[in-house]
């Protein structure tokens, strides 16, 4: 039914070979501090949609850690009939990615209208058993469709010539994660921020029932967060598979636990918030697996997030209101 | 009801879902040997579902509708379940029957039949556990099956260092396992619903994750083997006649079960538990101790929890950390919603309908998950109360206006 859960990304290159250095070591250090931006990067991706949707809606959308997936899967298909053809791997990659933006944002787009939307107004944990259906869904979909067996995911990303030197720190992949999360950052905050439609999200966020009095179109509206948070899933799909180097239909289960875990940290709701919620936990966790163990990784994680929730549950850059009766 | 539009309407949904599962269902690719599969024929099969599939679709909200408008109005419709509870003619031989053919049940049917009813109603345990947590409480625990691992994990420790039996580890196990629902339940006692849910459902991965990793202490993934199957000292028995009563033993926990969990109902507990569900600030308002009550729930939800995964150790004589996975929770929980939330029939109707029926279609056993997703979706869009939905105690003011017709249903 389901094969054993793969660990979502490896542990520092290395471990391995830390005995018999000085623990102090500044460029493992180093290595380190880099491997959990990279890790970061890679939560962020998809934190953003986690955050953009529950900010709208108040939703854990289980399925978009499966729309992630389902981006991976279809950048793995585009450039399997990509490189028959004989493309360069860069229009591939680029083309890949498109593709499968385009497809989350449709299925992300589906998933709302057939899952979400007839029980928008029934109680919160109606919605949560809907999306744990639809996350058992949409894996068994591709487990049904494709297949179960891990996919190698060709490595679309370039060496570039000049960085080899330094590639061992940083690979150029790395890099390219690290800017691209950077920018989706800023154009969602910016899109959030000065734009009429996201004017129109912080309002619904807001009050719904207001916001729909005051003239916004509050259907178009969540379909268009759940498109714009799919395609930012989708493009972290592809990005982390070219990294990782490959795929299964299990691998968007942990990477959308994680990815919440962030969220959460960070403050639920706020773009900059899953950003920076992605880095800290991708640099514990790094400096975690790298000095203490990497046996239990996951572990570290998840009471990592109780202790927020303890502690500080509307995370870093939240604000924490109370509730009103 | 076939007009013109409606067929443009379903055709169009099954253009876009065409168009929406092309890559994935149609296309395959083999990186390394660089071969493209297309499968036309599966689009095909999508489009057709699709388009009979929206006609169904369009049926049941209209369906809905009309009832949501009819409930507005006043009208209560019961369901055939409700109906027949309480015609007490009907009721109780039914429960005579059911209650003949449960105990003639492995006298009749072959050991194969037996384990899968003992695996059933292993189950229904599990059900009711949830039920108290989720259906009760409303508190959604997506980690229950690490109490069914502490429970399985304690009598198959205590069994391999101490050579525990199974009577002792019986009890052992469910206090064990409340006592981990208590431990779970003091952190998450601050959370709202849909976090309650992601670190429950964290807490379930930290115990399995443990157990896959801690070789010393749980033998790690290779699990424990030869654990004793529960037996009256002094009888030897066959492995034949040990099923049969390993049967005898489930169903004898079920109904104790059933019927603890028909008292807790009903009882002061039971609704302070249903008034937290329907509004945790108007509960507090009337006095009722929310950390006490919460807490209960958690540790009374996971006693029977442990009392299984004991149970299923037993009976299994094998154990390992793979039984113990997020999706065992999901199906739990399946059980639950799909039966009906809060309904202790409704579980076991759950039960019933996910355990058993894929035993016996055993060819589609593939798209059992699929299904059971699919469901869970379609359950809280067309019919929230699942199959059979708990009946609300309802109170009626036997004043002037219908005085006589309210006498004539009390």
């Amino acid at each position: 039914m389901v094969s054993p859960a793969p660990r979502f990304l490896a542990a520092p290159r290395n471990v391995a070979q830390r005995n018999g250095l000085d623990s102090m070591d500044w460029e493992y250090t180093a290595e380190l501090f880099l491997g959990g931006l990279t890790r970061g990067s890679i939560y962020a991706l998809i934190a953003l949609g986690y955050t953009m949707v529950y900010g709208i809606i108040e939703l854990i959308n289980f399925a978009h850690g499966e729309i992630y997936m389902i981006g991976a899967f279809t950048g793995l298909i585009v450039t399997g009939v990509l490189t028959m053809m004989g493309w360069n791997e860069v229009a591939i990659l680029v083309i890949a990615a498109t593709v499968a933006m385009i497809y989350s944002s449709c299925y992300g787009y589906t998933i709302e209208k057939i899952a979400y939307k007839p029980i928008r107004n029934a109680p919160r944990l109606s919605a949560l058993i809907s999306a744990i259906g639809m996350s058992l869904f949409l894996q068994n979909y591709v487990l049904l469709a494709q297949t179960s067996d891990f996919l190698p995911f060709p490595a679309l990303i370039p060496e570039i010539g000049w960085w080899k030197p330094y590639s061992h720190i940083i690979s150029s992949a790395e890099i390219v994660l690290i800017i691209t999360t950077a920018v989706v950052m800023i154009l969602l905050n910016f899109l959030i921020k000065f734009t009429r439609i996201g004017k129109a999200m912080r309002a619904t966020s807001q009050d719904r029932k207001m916001a729909m009095l005051t003239g916004v179109d509050i259907n178009g509206v969540i379909s268009m967060t759940f498109i714009v948070g799919s395609a930012t899933a989708a493009l972290g799909g592809v990005l982390i598979a070219s990294h990782i180097g490959q795929i299964n239909f299990y691998i968007g289960f942990i990477a959308g636990i994680k990815a919440f875990v962030a969220a959460v940290l960070g403050g639920i709701g706020s773009v900059p918030g899953a950003v920076l919620g992605s880095l800290v936990l991708g640099w514990t966790e790094s400096f975690f697996t790298g000095y203490v163990s990497s046996d239990y990784e996951d572990v570290f994680a998840f009471i990592f997030l109780v202790c927020i929730l303890i502690f500080r549950p509307a995370g870093i850059l939240g604000r924490s209101d109370t509730e009103k009766v | 009801m076939l007009t013109f539009t409606e067929i443009k309407r379903s055709f169009l949904v099954s253009v876009w879902f065409m168009f929406l599962t092309f890559p994935i269902m149609v296309i395959r690719v083999n990186t390394i040997e660089n071969v493209v599969i297309w499968r036309w024929k599966n689009m095909l099969f999508v489009g057709a579902g699709s388009f009979v599939l929206s006609f169904v679709w369009r049926f049941l909200m209209r369906r809905k509708e009309v009832g949501s408008k009819d409930a507005e109005a006043g009208g209560t419709s019961k369901s055939i379940f409700q109906r027949f509870m309480e015609e007490k003619r009907l009721y109780y031989p039914a429960l005579g029957a059911i209650s003949v053919i449960v105990v003639l049940f492995p006298l009749v049917f072959s050991m194969y039949q037996v384990n899968i009813m003992i695996s059933g109603l292993t189950y229904v345990m599990l059900g009711l556990g949830l039920n108290i947590v989720i259906g009760l409480a409303g508190l959604l625990d997506l980690g229950y099956v690490a109490f069914y691992a502490v429970g399985a994990y304690a009598y198959a420790l205590l069994n391999y260092h101490f050579g525990v039996s199974f009577w002792i580890a019986l009890p052992i196990g469910a206090g064990l396992a409340a006592l981990f629902g208590i431990i779970l339940g003091f952190p998450v006692l601050r959370l709202r619903g849909d976090y309650l849910a992601i670190v429950t459902l964290g807490f379930g991965e930290i115990i399995r994750l443990i157990l896959e990793n801690w070789n010393e202490f749980s033998f790690g993934p290779s699990g424990i083997a030869n654990i004793p199957r529960p037996a009256i000292p002094g009888i030897e028995f066959t492995l034949h006649q040990n099923t049969i009563f390993i049967y005898y033993l489930v169903v004898l926990l079920v109904v104790f079960t059933i019927f603890v969990v028909n008292r807790l109902q009903d009882s002061r507990i039971g609704r302070a538990w249903i008034a937290l569900r329907e509004d945790e600030v108007a509960c507090q308002a009337m006095g009722i101790d929310k950390t006490k009550t919460k807490l209960t729930a958690f540790a009374l939800g996971a006693t029977w929890a442990g009392m299984a995964g004991v149970v299923f150790a037993g009976k299994t004589t094998f154990i390992n950390p793979a039984s113990f996975t997020i999706w065992e929770s999901v199906m739990i929980l399946c059980i639950v919603v799909l039966g009906g939330m809060g309904s202790i029939l409704g579980v076991v109707v759950g039960a019933g309908f996910l355990i058993l029926i894929p035993e016996y279609f055993r060819a589609f056993s593939e798209y059992r998950m699929l299904a059971f997703g699919a469901a869970l979706i379609l359950m809280m869009v067309f019919r929230p109360g699942g199959i059979v939905s708990g009946m609300r105690k309802t109170y009626q003011f036997e004043g002037i206006e219908n005085g006589e017709a309210s006498d004539k249903k009390a």
